[in-house]
């Protein structure tokens, strides 16, 4: 084909390497010594001042870890992890105790507000257009968890939060201040033994967010927390464990980015959410790590473990994902459909392009009656790229009127790209109706001239009709999240499309 | 003032000629219909003008403004006000006619070192013009031509040509699936852009569309050339005695 190869040509020769984030910010840190033991997990567990319990919690991890192997059923390729090569725990040196967000080191302030994130006090987005009929209102607030390489170092809205009931810190800070909710809950959605990378992180996490919304609380903002590696060589594993009591409702935001290296770093986090009886949280996640150079050279290693456990009847999960970086993405956040009538639902974007390798889905597990679920996966390869979804819907004996719809559409860009679809389906319940549909494409020659013809440049066009392809998933993003993943799947395509 | 200069254009697709020696002068103001049977080239002339990939010139040269169109980006020419309204416009799902108007018109403006417009100035302009051609809201918040039907194709081809402000407008059978009534609409939308500044090539299969535009010059396609020229009689004289004379004579 003539067009199409014009096409991948053109596309080519569009710049690489425009990662906008990039950027390193030169601050003295405290590092754990580099390599994996008995000690560094110790090391890390005395740094946080952490009772007892949760010691032996992660040392019973790490020995599990030691048993267990890599995964490799993932279709993604990457040289074999050094983990002995690998500082398990870096933090920005504090000069003295924080107090308030004006103490914390004004480099570290400036990398959040070069990221766009908003730390102050006040976070009114501007210039943003309502979606029609949306619910939101101006001047929204957004409280903020920011975690720079392993610790926490802001969060924001603490005594608005605090009002409304809502516990919001980070997870460092909640074993030593709430240890009953902690232990309750933690390891109880992603259990230590769960796989490789889960019991890793179940081992070595440093930080991460808490959250717990007691029962009829409608969180009155969204809480947001922004994951930045900054460190050299050094992996990170944060952990998030969030519960949604009876009755109460959640909306929180996850954004991650990371400087650009040359080598590989490792980021293996846990995901745990939880809601009871008619409860709901919705999850949002735009991940955007540095996904290595046109070569393939460097890049995230992004090996994550999501899960939800909507064990409450009436309760709901849903996870949107807007995920853009990483050199390899593992991840398949999911939702076991515990309480009857609970319903779960996963909507995500991924785009990969350049040497990017992307393995994520996500499993509908239904065990109550009358569950339902949702499946809508975009995915966009481009580059020389490979871009797979893989899904698991299933049934348990019990799960009468367990109900599924899954669509999965690819689109792809030049022709040295791949995009896989491999659903998984298990029905042991001959009630349960499951529907499935995938269709894959290619980015049109004709459509890409008609809006060049109309005077839109290749980067434009290309991003425009991304767009239009993914509007599904996007509209399903909270405002201020949709403005910035539009502008983000803009972008990473005008990297290394072609 | 000549806006467009072809000549001896020779252009293949695959190793395949298709347009065979073509010569074409067109000078601000003037309105040229190019006619001929399916399949002699028109479109295809239309999209080298355009710069659609794919085509490769094989002679010839195409000057826009004694500039050489030739060397430009597809976008660069529609800045410089090179407009073609297609002969089958495609489907943008997701991406709102609004959506899509504003982002182009914004693009051009930009290239051609103009500001944005505000929001209210933009809404302002895109509805006089869509009334004017009896577009509905409605269709302004589809997909680019999701769902439209053939007509409202051609009239949103028609809006997006009074938004640009192109100074050469290529219309490539913008009559082809319209009933008397949507013609009558896209006709008097074309004719109120005419003007001293600006040409117009009407490429068409049928005379008909030509009651409605009144053309300076009409030139007939066969095989990839221009085998005859003339005034706006020649295209009654196609319409009584039909292409077969042409077809040999190429
Ligand atoms: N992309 C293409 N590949 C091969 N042949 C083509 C292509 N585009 C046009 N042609 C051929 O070129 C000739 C002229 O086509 P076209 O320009 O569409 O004619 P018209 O618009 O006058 O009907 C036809 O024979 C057509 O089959
Ligand atoms: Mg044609």
């Amino acid at each position: 084909m003539v067009a199409v190869q014009e096409t991948v040509e053109r596309v080519r020769r569009i710049d690489v390497d425009q990662y906008r984030y990039g950027f390193e910010t030169q601050i003295e840190s405290d590092k754990a010594p580099k390599g994996l033991s008995e000690d560094t997990v110790r090391f890390i567990s005395a740094k946080k001042n952490e009772p007892a319990w949760m010691l032996e919690w992660r040392l019973e991890a790490y020995r599990r870890w030691l048993t267990m192997t890599e995964p490799t059923w993932a279709r993604v390729d990457y040289p074999k992890i050094d983990y002995q090569d690998i500082y398990y725990y870096a933090a920005p040196k504090p000069k003295k105790t924080l107090s308030s967000i004006d103490e914390i080191d004004p480099e570290i302030l400036k990398t959040y507000e070069k990221l766009g994130i908003p730390l102050r006090e006040v976070a009114i987005l501007e210039g943003v257009e309502p979606p029609p009929g949306g619910p939101q209102t101006p001047n929204r607030k957004i409280a903020v968890d920011a975690v720079f390489d392993s610790v926490s170092v802001a969060t924001t809205f603490q005594k608005e939060l605090k009002a409304a009931g809502v516990i919001f810190m980070p997870i460092s800070e909640a074993i030593r201040e709430h240890p009953e909710l902690v232990q309750k809950y933690l390891g109880t959605v992603v259990p230590t033994s769960d796989n490789y990378f889960a019991t890793l992180n179940s081992a070595v996490f440093s930080d991460g967010s808490f959250v717990y919304v007691p029962p009829g609380v409608r969180c009155p903002m969204e809480l947001s927390t922004y994951f930045r590696i900054n460190e050299r060589n050094t992996g990170q594993f944060e952990r998030t464990l969030i519960i949604a009591d009876k009755g109460s409702y959640i909306s929180y935001l996850e954004g991650c980015t990371a400087p650009q290296r040359d080598e590989n770093q490792l980021h293996a986090a846990v995901v745990e959410l939880v809601t009871l009886d008619d409860a709901e949280i919705k999850y949002s996640t735009v991940q955007n790590w540095y996904p290595g150079n046109s070569e393939g050279k460097g890049g995230i290693y992004n090996f994550v473990t999501k899960r939800g456990d909507c064990r409450g009847k009436n309760s709901k999960i849903s996870w949107t994902q807007v995920e853009t970086g990483s050199a390899i993405t593992w991840k398949y956040p999911s939702c076991i459909l515990r309480g009857d009538n609970s319903s779960g639902e996963f909507y995500s974007i991924v785009i990969s392009n350049g040497f990017q390798q992307v393995d994520s889905g996500t499993k509908m597990i239904h065990l109550g009656k009358n569950t339902s679920s949702r499946i809508i996966s975009k995915g966009i390869a481009a580059g020389k790229s490979q871009n797979t979804y893989r899904g698991l819907v299933s049934a348990h004996r019990k799960a009468t009127g367990a109900r599924n719809y899954t669509a999965c559409d690819s689109l792809l860009i030049g022709d040295k790209c791949g995009a896989h679809t491999v659903p998984y389906v298990e029905a042991k319940n001959s009630s349960a109706t499951f529907e499935h549909e995938a269709t894959t494409s290619k980015i049109s020659e004709d459509v890409l001239f008609y809006c060049l013809q109309r005077g839109l440049s290749e980067q434009q066009a290309i991003g425009l009709v991304v767009n239009g392809f993914a509007k599904d998933v996007l509209q399903k993003l909270p405002m201020e999240f949709a403005v910035e993943a539009q502008k983000l799947i803009s972008i990473s395509l005008e990297g290394s499309v072609g | 003032m000549t806006l467009l200069e072809i000549q001896d254009l020779n252009v293949g697709v695959d190793s395949r000629e298709i347009i065979r020696g073509l010569d074409l002068m067109v000078n601000a103001g003037e309105v040229h219909a190019i006619m001929g049977p399916n399949g002699s080239g028109k479109s295809t002339l239309s999209h080298v003008i355009a710069g659609k990939p794919g085509y490769e010139v094989t002679g010839g040269h195409i000057l826009f403004r004694g500039e050489d169109l030739l060397e430009m980006e597809p976008n660069e020419r529609a800045a410089k006000g090179v407009f073609l309204a297609f002969q089958y416009p495609v489907e943008i799902p997701g991406v709102t006619t609004m959506n899509f108007l504003r982002t182009a018109l914004n693009a051009q403006r930009k290239a051609r070192g103009r500001g944005e417009l505000s929001t209210p100035e933009f809404l302002k302009k895109v509805r006089e013009v869509a009334g004017s051609l009896n577009i509905t809201r409605d269709m302004l918040k589809r997909g680019v031509n999701v769902g439209f039907s053939g007509g409202e194709k051609k009239r949103n081809e028609v809006l997006q040509m009074a938004l640009f402000e192109p100074s050469l407008c290529i219309l490539d059978e913008i009559d082809s699936g319209l009933d008397i009534d949507a013609l009558r609409i896209v006709a008097s939308g074309i004719n109120g852009l005419r003007s001293p500044e600006r040409a117009m090539i009407v490429i068409t299969h049928y005379q008909r569309l030509l009651h409605y535009i009144v053309p300076d010059y009409v030139h007939v396609m066969s095989k990839g050339r221009v085998v005859k020229s003339g005034s706006k009689e020649l295209a009654l004289e196609l319409e009584a005695c039909g292409y077969a004379q042409f077809e040999t004579a190429a």
